[in-house]
């Protein structure tokens, strides 16, 4: 094996895959806690995701860091350290909003885009938040607990609905 | 003839950006009603009612979703200057069937049988990254036997993937025969996954706690034959294509991509290994016992098609090397959890025992239940990171269930990749880009 263009060391020594570490976040600090990892060596976003704990308020949370109902998920991968941590941000419920972290990983356009089509998060700044996966003049957002599965009628053309 | 490759070229995370991906202006309310005729009648052009002059060197192709080549339902927006493609954008969501949703009101019992669908030419992967998922929850160890039995079956499944995959490249560049043998080769998997689990896809085989069932006697004989014959065969495609001038002059520096790029667009797998970075999350942070076999990680240069094709061909010759050690190393022993709170009795066991079928019952109407958590699983899948990241609330389903699936995460890197190359190369890339729509929808 030859070295890489990007300078990433070529062979690979084995590291016992451990636990990765979780940083709690205010939403304000956010997107500059996000710079900061990067800067620290953390190159590639590898997923991003939210959840909703609309019916699980109680969970398990560090001391000083408020429940809110929505939470952003974001891993993120050193290939050059190899290792994850994973960054918990909360969202409140009134206002879903967060800056998106798309000037620094490109890669999380579509995972911020399945975000919002999934759970509502709005991402400030995002090139183009629109739906992903749900049609685009779909109303609601599917993973969320109060999206009432088995009270939307299935929507065939030209049939009557139940409107 | 490899040293004429163009090398990508240096770039900026900016220029990643595709901007507001409306690729026109929205028309008014006449104007679509008349583009929406294939034929636009002359009285309307000389009518005035279409601004013809607003119309540039431009020209906007949608390309799919029912387009034989897009592997499934995937749609792309071409913006095209003559036969030069200017920006791409791709349209998921035609195959969505909202599998996470889905597996909030499955128990972990019944879990693989949801995830298993989402990426159809891997399914072993996501049986395997749920159930890892959730036994990093539970927190118990699964006995060796069961973690090699995985080794084994997960690997056989990135060959019939890989195989899959040059089946279909060669389809898409014109080689029918490629297509007739790549599928031939790939029966011989499936018909091996058959005996062991009952099914030749979806097979719920790997489950939380060890394996579905032990393998079929005789299996060393048959996985001898599978290496053989696939191994043997390989080198038949190297004369078929490798070789080939008219494959190679249709795969050399088509859809370069630089490594800064792919790192930047969060693309894994044999995509991210194309451009030189040797990631292999089966080498840089083992799960199940990788760290015990022999193998090399395949690294390309230039990141084009031809790169691509290559790493999955030798990738085909790498795990058939694993699943030889995994054959000699297999030891004996359990094939799952001898724990009754996750692993159901055997069905003997029922018969004879009351706490038995107490448990026999429990585990398959409530599911066992999972300590409170959240955790965050990935596994190298044939197309690359395939992540699960699982929350539980302490009850027998869980609470989220998020797929990070590969497949949709690499997409992102098909604009990147179309950029400034003929249409014609489109088909050739997307094929090379390996997207199941199955697990990009969900």
């Amino acid at each position: 094996m030859t070295q890489g263009p990007s300078g990433q060391p070529s062979e690979v020594a084995v590291e016992p895959a451990t636990q990765p570490a979780v940083v709690f976040v205010h939403r304000d600090e956010y997107h500059d806690r996000i710079a900061q990892l990067k800067a620290e060596g953390y190159e590639m976003c590898a997923d991003l995701c939210a959840v909703d704990y609309l019916s699980h308020p109680g969970r398990r949370l560090p001391e000083g860091v408020v429940g809110e109902r929505f939470e952003v998920v974001v891993n993120l991968l050193s290939l050059s350290m190899r290792r994850r941590v994973r960054v918990r941000v909360q969202v409140p419920e009134d206002d879903p909003r967060l800056p998106t972290i798309f000037d620094l990983y490109p890669g999380s356009e579509a995972m911020e885009r399945e975000a919002y089509d999934m759970v509502g998060i709005v991402f400030t700044g995002h090139p183009d938040l629109t739906r992903i996966l749900m049609p685009e003049d779909w109303e609601g957002h599917p993973l969320r607990k109060d999206y009432g599965v088995g009270r939307v009628p299935v929507q065939f053309k030209e049939a009557p609905g139940p409107r | 003839m490899s040293a004429e490759r163009p090398v990508p070229r240096p770039w900026s995370p900016a220029e990643t950006s595709e901007g507001r991906q409306e690729l026109t202006p929205a028309p008014s309310a006449l104007d679509r009603s008349l583009a929406s005729v294939l034929r636009i009648p002359e009285g309307a052009v000389e009518a005035g009612l279409i601004d013809v002059e607003r119309e540039d060197e431009t020209m906007i192709i949608n390309m799919g979703p029912q387009h034989p080549s897009t592997h499934g339902v995937l749609r792309l927006m071409l913006q095209l200057e003559g036969e030069t493609v200017l920006r791409t954008k791709p349209v998921v969501g035609y195959l969505h069937t909202g599998m996470e949703k889905t597996a909030e009101e499955l128990t972990y019992v019944q879990g693989p049988t949801n995830v298993t669908r989402m990426d159809y030419l891997s399914p072993l992967h996501n049986e395997l990254v749920f159930s890892l998922a959730t036994e990093a929850l539970l927190g118990v160890e699964v006995p060796p036997r069961a973690v090699w039995i995985r080794m084994l079956m997960c690997e056989l499944n990135r060959v019939s993937s890989h195989l899959m995959w040059l089946a279909t490249n060669g389809m898409d560049l014109g080689s029918t025969s490629m297509m007739i043998y790549g599928f031939r080769e790939r029966e011989l998997v499936l018909g091996f996954f058959e005996k062991t689990t009952g099914l030749r896809m979806n097979h719920n085989y790997i489950r939380p706690g060890g394996v579905a069932a032990d393998l079929p006697d005789g299996w060393e004989d048959d996985v001898d034959v599978i290496c053989n014959t696939v191994l043997e065969r390989t080198y038949e495609y190297d004369e078929l294509l490798t070789g080939q001038p008219i494959f190679r002059e249709r795969t050399e520096g088509v859809g370069s991509l630089s490594a800064e790029v792919a790192v930047a667009l969060s693309a894994t797998g044999p995509i991210l290994r194309s451009t030189g970075v040797p990631w292999d999350l089966r080498r840089a942070m083992p799960y199940l016992a990788y760290d015990q076999v022999d193998f090399d990680v395949i690294v390309g240069t230039y990141g084009d098609n031809f790169d691509r094709y290559s790493i999955r061909l030798n990738e085909i010759r790498e795990s058939i090397r694993i699943i030889r050690q995994v054959v000699e190393k297999m030891p004996p022993g359990d094939y799952r959890v001898q724990d009754a709170k996750v692993t159901p009795p055997p069905r003997r066991r029922i018969d004879e025992s009351m706490e038995a079928l107490i448990h026999h019952f429990k585990v398959f109407t409530e599911g066992f239940r999972v300590p409170e958590g959240e955790v965050y699983v990935a596994v190298e899948s044939p197309r690359g990171e395939l992540g699960c990241y699982l929350v539980s609330d302490g009850t027998s389903k869980p609470y989220r269930c998020h797929i990070r699936g590969p497949s949709f995460v690499n997409l992102q890197t098909l604009p990147a990749m179309l950029r400034g190359g003929l249409i014609a190369d489109a088909v050739a890339v997307i094929s090379s880009v390996d997207p199941v729509m199955g697990e990009v929808d969900r």
